[in-house]
């Protein structure tokens, strides 16, 4: 078996007696699509923060391609290679898209302390970030300003950016929700070609999208994993419907 | 060529034009008044990459408007009583020396506030900010040797190859070559890398650390350029007056500042400029019928905040674009 990209080992966090995190081991292999599950409150946004670097996690390992990521920022992190999507698009409102995942290429090339020319101007920038655009589908929308998209493009272009940063493994915290069903439709077929690049930790809600996509799928509740399996493992097994699913799913 | 520009360049030309027109009527107080503008125009501009580029309200850079004011007060000092400074150097009346000496003084005190102010946000930093500046104002103060609370007299102005820089129209030519370079500085920034890094931590820092880029060294670096571009004016300053004094150390001096960013237009090219110029005419026109003309100037300002965001850019070149 390949060795993990991405290895979490016995991760706690509490948010005062809230145990948010409560001993989660979990990890991510190359080509494979891992994907967390889990209700509103599970901790699945609070796992993806402090694997990011957001948030300080209050014992437990976290390795990324082998290196303890602990002492590292969140910028550090990313220049390893996470390439992180928020469950609230978190963007430069005021940019454009193609500036927006300018940056990002700008970021890669590790050169941001240039005084003089103009980035607009700069083809190294401008075609990589034209390109990632182009591959989720923004192409037309380069020049419109962050602000001024859609939910569902929001959602794009933050994967667009983590394209034009080389991500060695995508955290992508629910990024079908709010895209409607095309809009899902034609995410779930790029994600589905998105893994022989990266891996992808994937949080979503939509079950069709989990179903299609997850090599593997992991249940939180309440902090805790309570299942890891296949598709059909998961489907099966009798406590993640009765905690998660529902009878009938 | 963008509207933001064109409209820059229309504001930059009209200041020198109004110099030359001051001349050719023998009016060097005009003169003087252009002056004002240019000098105060590249002091806030300095502001500008911080405040307006990098969202950093730094509510201290009267400290570094003062230091560069002191780099010429005490070198020329020192140069007219033939007394060595320190470690045997001399002091000098050479501008240019005089600048970068104030550039550099400005930028590494401004390496040490950035360092503990910049871990701050929002109010902290303004409060933070303000603080180092009064500390070195009282500092000021209290030392005698460069003449405490009466400040120090530059007797003669400070001299630039090749003009007679007691002429109004030299003395104008020379800060307005600086403001000019300073403008065609602030807008390479503006656009380059470094500019982008900075402009996305002012709008989204969570963002800015999720591509990899840490905010905290993108702002010092701003922070040192801006704090160095208002230094140079500072010193520009100090031989308009030829005088120094600690008020320009006080924070009526850096709320000055914001003041003219805030009405010309926060983060636009010649918005500085357009504020100093604004200002200058306000003082001028109503500061001889009344001395509250700021009480005015505080209803431009308010305004500005309620009715007209982008300021006077704003106004005239429309909302700023990001390409
Ligand atoms: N910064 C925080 N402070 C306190 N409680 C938090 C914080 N962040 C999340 N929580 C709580 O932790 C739990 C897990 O939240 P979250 O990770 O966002 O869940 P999920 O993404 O699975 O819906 C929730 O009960 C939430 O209210
Ligand atoms: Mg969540």
């Amino acid at each position: 078996m390949a060795e993990p990209i991405l290895d979490i080992r016995d991760l706690r966090k509490s948010f005062g007696a809230l145990k948010a995190t409560d001993g989660v081991s979990l990890d991510l292999r190359p080509g494979e699509i891992h994907a967390l599950i889990g209700p509103n409150g599970a901790g699945k946004s609070t796992l993806i923060h402090q694997i990011a670097g957001s948030l300080k996690p209050d014992s437990g390992e976290i390795r990324f391609e082998g290196r303890d990521v602990k002492p590292l920022d969140v910028a550090a992190r990313a220049r390893l290679g996470m390439g992180r999507t928020f469950q609230v698009s978190s963007l430069a409102p005021e940019f454009s898209a193609l500036r927006n995942v300018m940056l990002a290429v700008q970021a890669r090339q590790g050169s941001s302390f240039r005084f003089f020319k103009p980035v607009m101007h700069d083809r190294s920038l401008t075609e990589p970030a034209h390109e990632a655009l182009a591959r989720v589908g923004l192409s037309d929308r380069a020049d419109v300003s962050a602000a001024e998209l859609s939910h569902g493009e929001r959602r794009q272009l933050e994967i667009a950016i983590a394209l034009a940063l080389g991500a060695k493994a995508f955290l992508l915290d629910e990024p079908m929700a709010g895209m409607g069903p095309e809009g899902s439709q034609a995410l779930t077929t790029f994600l589905d070609g998105l893994r022989a690049e990266a891996p992808i930790l994937l949080i979503e809600h939509d079950m069709d999208a989990v179903f299609a996509l997850a090599d593997r799928i992991s249940v939180l509740v309440y902090g805790r994993i309570i299942a890891t399996g296949t598709v059909d493992d998961i489907r099966n097994h009798p406590a993640v419907r009765e905690a998660y699913l529902g009878d009938g799913a | 060529m963008t509207r933001e520009t064109t409209i820059s360049i229309v504001i930059v030309a009209g200041l020198l034009a109004a110099a030359f027109i001051a001349q050719a009527m023998g009016e060097t107080f005009y003169i003087t008044l252009a002056t004002r503008m240019a000098i105060l125009g590249l002091a806030a501009t300095g502001l500008n990459i911080a405040l307006g580029l990098g969202g950093l309200v730094s509510f201290g850079h009267a400290a570094f408007f003062g230091i560069g004011g002191y780099a010429a007060g005490i070198l020329a000092t020192h140069a007219f009583n033939s007394e060595p400074l320190l470690l045997g150097l001399p002091g000098t009346n050479q501008m240019i020396v005089i600048w970068i000496a104030g550039a550099i003084a400005a930028g590494l005190v401004a390496v040490l506030i950035g360092l503990i102010s910049l871990r701050t946000s929002g109010v902290y930093f303004i409060m933070i900010t303000l603080a180092f500046a009064q500390m070195i104002y009282y500092f000021a103060i209290s030392w005698p040797a460069y003449g405490g609370e009466d400040g120090l007299s530059i007797y003669v102005r400070n001299t630039f190859p090749g003009t007679n820089t007691l002429a109004p129209m030299s003395f104008f030519l020379i800060c307005f070559g600086l403001l000019v370079i300073g403008l065609v500085f602030f807008a390479l920034i503006r656009d380059s890398r470094f500019g982008a890094a900075l402009q996305a931590g002012r709008q989204n820092d969570t963002r800015l650390a999720a591509v990899g880029i840490g905010p905290f060294r993108v702002r010092l670096v701003a922070f040192v350029i801006s704090a160095m571009m208002t230094a140079l004016a500072g010193a520009l300053f100090a031989d308009l007056n030829r005088f120094v004094s600690p008020s320009m150390f006080s924070w009526h001096m850096s709320g000055e500042l914001i003041v003219l960013i805030i009405i010309g237009g926060v983060g636009r090219l010649a918005g500085p400029l357009a504020g100093a110029i604004v200002y200058v005419l306000f003082e001028f026109a109503l500061g001889g019928i009344t001395e509250h003309w700021q009480f005015f100037l505080g209803l431009i300002l308010l305004a500005v905040v309620l009715f007209a965001r982008g300021g006077v850019m704003g106004l005239l070149a429309g909302r700023a674009r990001h390409g």
